[in-house]
């Protein structure tokens, strides 16, 4: 029962992996992003990142299910 | 040959490839837009910049923006190509290819679409100078997110 979760550009670097994951099977995207900043307390870029469920933006309040794939987005900077 | 018209790349993007998957019989313009990396950003001197980019998912939003300029336009034709990597000072970064029955949609839309990667495409590009480097933020020069992330009628 876990949840996987990819971290990009200043996020990945500070965590120190681009994929992790985390226990649970059913939690809204806020809860995720919760759960984040209490495992990483001091990666404040947790809190400005965007999300994105299966590669589409998502809300705080959005579900998250066993086998969603959730990434924390930092501000982008293409182009 | 690649057809797949909006993608990121990991190799020096060929200009006449993006250009020719627009190229169209009604077309009367194609408008090109090709960024670069640029030394000097606020009197600071990058030595080099490195991109990187969440792929799967900034191909899929390079592709809706071209729906967006499609649904706008037409009867234009896009194409996006964004390199990721190390790039040096002068490489070419993003080529936007956009072809329109006539010229104004043509420049609206590459200058669209342009504005729209910024907002809305998972790639980062960090900083590499002299005495250090740093991940980019927010490169919007016109209009910063209010709340650190776009709003609900730039993501759709």
């Amino acid at each position: 029962m876990s949840i996987r979760i990819l971290l990009f550009a200043e996020l990945e670097e500070k965590v120190g992996t681009r994929q992790i994951e985390i226990a649970g099977s059913e939690m809204t995207a806020g809860e995720v992003r919760n759960t984040l900043l209490e495992k990483y307390p001091e990666v404040s870029a947790f809190n400005s990142a965007m999300m994105a469920i299966n590669e589409e933006y998502a809300e705080d309040q959005d579900v998250v299910r066993e086998g969603d794939l959730v990434a924390f987005i930092p501000p982008v900077s293409g182009g | 040959m690649n057809h797949k018209n909006f993608e990121i790349i990991n190799t020096p993007i060929q200009i006449n490839q993006v250009i020719n998957k627009v190229e169209d019989r009604n077309a009367g313009a194609i408008n090109t837009f090709i960024g670069t990396v640029r030394e000097l950003t606020k009197g600071k001197k990058t030595v080099y910049l490195k991109y990187d980019a969440y792929i799967s998912m900034a191909e899929k939003k390079l592709a809706q923006i071209g729906e967006e300029i499609k649904k706008e336009y037409p009867e234009s034709k896009v194409a996006i190509t964004h390199r990721i990597g190390e790039l040096a000072i002068s490489d070419i970064a993003v080529v936007i290819a956009v072809s329109t029955p006539h010229r104004a949609d043509a420049f609206a839309g590459s200058r669209y679409a342009i504005e729209r990667i910024k907002e809305i495409v998972p790639i980062w590009k960090k900083e590499h100078w002299e005495d250090g480097e740093e991940w980019m933020g927010d490169q919007l020069e016109h209009k910063p997110y209010p709340e650190g992330k776009p709003g609900k009628g730039d993501l759709n």
